[in-house]
Formats: C-alpha cells, structure tokens, sequence
C-alpha cells in the first residue's frame, strides 16, 4: 500500500518538477525569439509570407464561425429579451459579446487549432528531416529566420483576425435581429452605439487579442521546436498545442477581464 | 507560391482586418472622447455623488453636452470636486445647477445640467456653484420614516 | 601524418549526461584529403561530426578546425566558420518548401550580397557538377533519394568550403547511386582543393574513394589507416567489420539465457 502511494506522489513530484524545468526552457526560447526579431522585420517579406500561411488562409473559417456566433446571439438574444420588453437591446447584447468577449477569445481558439497546430507541425517535421540542424550548420540561426517571422505573423493577424470575427457576427445578429424577427433597424445600431464604448470595449478586446496572439503563437512555436524528432513525437506535439494554447487563452481571459471590466 | 499573389493576398487580408477595426470603432461603439480642442472644462462640488463614475454622461434637457472628466475627494472641504468637459459649441450660465440623476430607475448616474438665468457664462476653468448631490438611499428612508414619525402624534 | 591538418582531435572525451560516448579519441584531417570514419551505430561517429561542426562542446580535450579550438569560438565567429564548412546530411535535410534552385541558391542569397544573375551562374554551375542541372525547377517532394542527395552535396558546395562533412552519404542508395555519390565526393575535394570527412558503415565503396579511414567501436578508434592496409588488418573487429562475418568481437547472439532453458529442457542433452 505505502510503495503505490509513494510511487504517485513521486510520479507527480517528477511531473511538477519537469513542468517547471520546460516552463524555464520554453521562457528562455521565448526570450531568444523576441530577441532575435530583427531580422523578421528587415526582411519583411519573410513576415508576410508567414501572415498569409496563418491569417490568410484561417480567414474562411474565421469568417464563417463569426458569422454563426452572431446569428446565435441574436436568435437567443432576442429570445430572452423579448420576454422582458426590451428586444431592441439585442444589438447591444451581441456587440458587447462579441467584442469583449467571444470575438477575441474564439478566435483564438480556432487560430490555435488550425494556424498553432500547422504551425507546430511544420517545425516539428523541419527538426525531424534535419532541416533545423542544416539551417545552424549553414551558419543561419533558425530562431530569426523561421520562428521569428512565424511569431510576430501570428501577433499581427490574431487581432485582424478576432476583428473580422466580431465585425462578422454583429452581422451575422442584424440579419437575425433586424431581417429576420424584425426589430427595428434604427433601435438596433443606436442602443449598441450608445452602450459599447471605443475605448472600455473595443480597445480592450483588442489588446487581449493581442495578447491571445503572443501565447498561442509562442506556444505553437515552441512545441514544434522542442517535439521529439519521431512521427509519434511530432503528432503528440501538435495535440500538445492545441489543448495548451486553448487552456491559456482561456485563463488569460479570466485574467485579462477581470482587470479590465472591474466594476465598470 | 507566386510572391506577388502571395503580397497580394496578404494585403488583402491586413486591409479587410483594419477596415473591420474601424467598423468597430466608428460605427459600432461611440467615439466618446472629446478632443481636448473643441471642448472646455469646469469643475462642481458635491456633498455626495453616489454612483457617480468617470466618464459617465453630462446631459442638459437629456441631451448629450459633454463627459465627467475626474472625481476627486477635497480633503479641507470634504467635498467631492469632480471636473466635467463639456462641448465646444455649449454654453452655460454661472448659475446653472448641476445635480446627479440616475436614468431609468435603476440605471446609471449621470449629472444633469440646468440652465439658469445669468448673462454671465461659466468658462473653462470655472467652477458651478449650485450643485445638487446624489439621492442615497438610507437618507431618503431615514427622512420618510422621520416624517411619517413626525406626522403620527400629530393626529 | 603531413604537417597541415585542417582538422585535429585532441583526446576528446564526450559524455551525454552520464553515459561516455566518446572516451578519449585522436583523430587528425590533413588538408585536401578525403578521410572516412567507420564503425557501427552507436560507436559515437556521428558525435565527432557534431563535435567539429561545433553543435556539441567536448568534455574534456580539443577539436580544432584550421588552428581554432571550436567549442571556443563565441557565436558570430562560429558562424564564419561554418560558412566555410559544407555539410551533407543523412537524407539530404533540403528546405521542403523551396525549388532544387532555390534550395542550391540559399547558402549564397544569405551569406554573399551578390546579385541575381550571378546567383543563378554559380547555382546552375553547382548543380551540373552533380548533374542535375535540368532538375532546377523541381521540388524535393518529387526527387528520388539519390537525387535529394545530390541536390543536398551541391547546397553543400555552393559556396565552396574548406571542409566539407558527410553524415552517412550512402545510405539506403541503389547500387548505380551509389557509385555516383562516391564518384562525386571523390571529384569534388579535388576539383575544391577541399578536406572530407565521409562517416559511413558502407565499408566497399568508402574504401574505393578515401585516403585514409578510422575505425571507432564503443567510444575510442579501434584501429586506423589507408584503405589497403584496412582491407589487410588482422584486427578482429576490422576483419569482422570489412567482410561481413556474421560472428566476431559484435557478437551474433544477443545475450540472454542458454537455449536449452528457454525451450524448458531441464538438462543439456536431455
């Protein structure tokens, strides 16, 4: 009984003690990466590149879910509020959602799954086919000339990106609202510009896409660099991404609002 | 990939992103700061502001004149001093009474202005002297018990 | 051995966190030679390449590439050195997203500021030598592993190093192959007046092409010399190594218990 006991709780003991160890690797990676940005914006093209490989193309389904999340809203929303007398509030409800809230945080979400596991696997398969190793033996240091520009691709899109994303849903809630169960158009855009403030709301929402961006971004990176170079290790590094990016923009998110919206 | 459609796309991606930015900004929420050039600032002082907060609204006749700046607490006159900017194109007589309304019943507070009869006009820097504090509660039921008890030997 | 040796290995010791990999080795490159290291998997011969490209800093003794001890180079003059080191990777390590050209073209668009049209001389220069140079357009994906590899040694040479390093060239090729890439590496240091160092375990056509060879087993050289005086050696492992016999100092049987025990029979003979 004591031997499965003390065996857990050293198992557990090694896992703390091996998540602390990568935490401090994975910061001093990150500090090497912000470091060594120079050159992702003298060679701008590099960026650019890496801005269409990760904005560009999550754009449809950015778009798409944006879209969804809006009409959502703006179903459910008028739903509960025609109950209470105030259907012409739905604009605010789906604004104010989108734009703390769902706008920046789904879209990192999808960012992660589809730009942050590309991303992680693309690095992953680079060390694995010794590519990584080519590039330090040409004496070109692979942290500037590919994860670099892949970074900073993913810090510029993720707030484009959750901006689409909301401008699309507050779309998405009109044509639901207004079109389609008839509120009144006028009501609809002057409650939401009445009650979403430029500053207290869009702002915000845009700096913690901003910071959703550098976690999931840098998570991705990381991973991929640091996967096992095995087929195994590089499929369990890009699961890794996924569920790590989403648990931190999630917690990030807790942390960001409940600093931002205190009391407002 | 075609560096140029590359470019290309890219371009098109970072425009449509700021444009949806602006959309935001401009058509979705209000632009609420006023530019420090066509707005002025006066102060009032206030026994109690309740829930007052900054940048809550300054309306006159429930139109929309300017926003509260600051609040803050006067220690030698335990006062609340709190700063309103107000539109360029609003002027407002010396004495015009500044009081704390809440909108709707259970609403926001904003600080309501009413107009009164001075040529003068307040300028920026000045000061309103008639002020009108925020309704609290506990004070409002002190008073009507206060009253009621007043009323009841009476009969 | 001749006075100028590019490369020197000075009693090197190397442990990978506890385990000794390498367990004092000397070894020496004279200039324009081209030099093999053989022995099996494991016997640390990829580790030496590591340790002279600079990517691993030895545990104890010198590597010292043109009179520099490498491990002692801070990053920017490592970097100038690797620029003058070319190096072929087991599987060719070329870019998957970038063109034959473009990959042949890499070295040259980062290290030298020389403009478009001599880029494409010099790269279609580097890839005839291999002769590939109608591949230009195509992209890894669509070469066959010879092709990757040659692609791979003119990237390797595009900007003609002193030093050029061979991480198993051999492997997994066809016979015709075969006898390309060692044709290639042979031309190629002489063409370059360059040094090569090849590790492989394909002992038959390394011995054909190379001046000298070291023999490492389990850490330390076991044996070195000129291929005839290789093919001579009386050394067990050597022989064992050059013929391909099935038993000899690497044992055939893996350790384990007798026979007789594991079919569950008591008692030889019963």
């Amino acid at each position: 009984m004591d031997n499965v006991l003390v065996r857990a709780l050293r198992h557990v003991g090694h896992l703390v003690i091996d998540g602390i160890w990568r935490l401090g690797y994975a910061s001093r990676f990150f500090a090497l990466v912000l470091i060594r940005s120079s050159v992702s914006f003298r060679r701008i093209a590099l960026t650019i590149r890496e801005i269409y490989f990760a904005g560009v193309l999550s754009l449809i389904i950015i778009l798409v879910s944006g879209l969804f999340v809006g009409m959502v809203l703006g179903l459910q929303g008028f739903d509960t509020l025609q109950r209470y007398g105030s259907a012409e509030a739905v604009g605010t409800l789906v604004a104010l959602s989108l734009v703390r809230e769902l706008g920046p945080v789904v879209s990192a979400l999808l960012f992660a799954s589809r730009a942050g596991s590309a991303m992680t696997a693309e690095i992953g398969l680079m060390k694995a086919t010794e590519q990584i190793t080519a590039l330090e033996m040409m004496a070109v240091d692979p942290i500037a000339r590919i994860v670099g520009p892949r970074f900073w691709a993913g810090v510029i899109s993720m707030p484009l990106l959750a901006a689409l994303f909301s401008a699309m849903g507050i779309f998405g809630g009109y044509l639901i609202a207004v079109v389609l169960l008839g509120v009144d158009s006028g009501a609809f855009w002057s409650q939401m510009q009445a009650s979403v403030d430029l500053r207290e709301d869009v702002l915000n929402g845009v700096i913690k896409s901003i910071v959703f961006g550098v976690a999931v971004t840098a998570i991705a990176l990381f991973e991929g660099y640091d996967a096992p170079p095995t087929a195994e290790g590089v499929s369990g590094a890009t699961t890794r991404t996924v569920v790590t990016s989403s648990l931190a923009v999630l917690a990030l998110d807790f942390v960001l609002t409940a600093f931002m919206f205190r009391g407002v | 990939m075609e560096r140029a459609v590359l470019d290309l796309w890219v371009g098109i991606f970072v425009a449509a992103g700021l444009a949806a930015l602006l959309i935001l900004a401009l058509q979705v929420s209000n632009a609420s700061t006023f530019n420090t050039s066509d707005s002025y600032r006066i102060a009032a002082e206030f026994d109690n502001i309740g829930g007052l907060k900054a940048r809550a609204p300054v309306k006159s006749a429930g139109v929309l004149v300017g926003r509260v700046e600051s609040i803050e607490f006067d220690n030698t006159k335990f006062v609340a001093r709190v700063t309103l900017r107000l539109d360029q194109r609003y002027e407002f007589p010396t004495d015009t009474i500044a009081s704390i309304l809440t909108s709707g019943l259970l609403g926001e507070q904003y600080i309501g202005l009413d107009g009164g009869g001075d040529i003068e006009m307040v300028k920026d820097g000045g000061r309103l002297k008639l002020t009108q504090s925020a309704v609290v509660l506990e004070k409002l039921i002190g008073q009507f018990l206060y009253s009621r008890a007043a009323e009841g030997p009476a009969k | 051995m001749a006075a100028d040796n590019l490369v020197e290995i000075d009693s090197v010791e190397f442990h990978y966190d506890v385990r000794p990999v390498l367990k004092g080795i000397n070894m020496r490159f004279p200039r324009g030679k081209v030099v093999s290291i053989m022995g099996l998997s494991g016997c640390g011969k990829t580790t030496t390449l590591r340790l002279i490209g600079g990517q691993l800093k030895p545990s104890r003794g010198q590597v010292r590439v043109a009179g520099d001890p490498v491990h002692e180079l801070e990053q920017h003059r490592l970097y100038a050195l690797r620029r003058r080191v070319g190096m072929l990777f087991q599987f060719g390590a070329l870019f998957t997203d970038l063109s034959v050209f473009d990959n042949v073209a890499f070295p040259l668009r980062e290290h030298t500021t020389l403009s478009g049209p001599m880029i494409r001389d010099l790269v279609l220069m580097k890839l005839n030598a291999v002769g590939l140079r109608g591949a230009q357009r195509l992209m890894p994906a669509e070469l066959s592993g010879g092709m990757a590899r040659r692609v791979a040694l003119a990237r390797a040479i595009a900007l003609d190093p002193m030093l050029i390093m061979y991480d198993e060239p051999f492997a997994g090729l066809d016979p015709i192959s075969l006898g390309v890439i060692g044709n290639l590496i042979r031309r190629l240091n002489d063409a370059l007046g360059a040094t090569s160092i090849v590790v492989t375990h394909d002992v038959q056509e390394s011995l054909k092409i190379v001046d000298y060879v070291y023999f490492m087993s389990e850490g330390v050289v076991v044996a070195e010399g000129a291929p005839e005086q290789i093919r001579a050696s009386q050394e067990a492992y050597v022989r064992q190594f050059v013929h391909g016999q099935m038993d000899g100092p690497v044992p055939f049987r893996y350790p384990g218990a007798p026979y007789a025990s594991d079919l569950g029979l008591g008692t030889p003979g019963g």
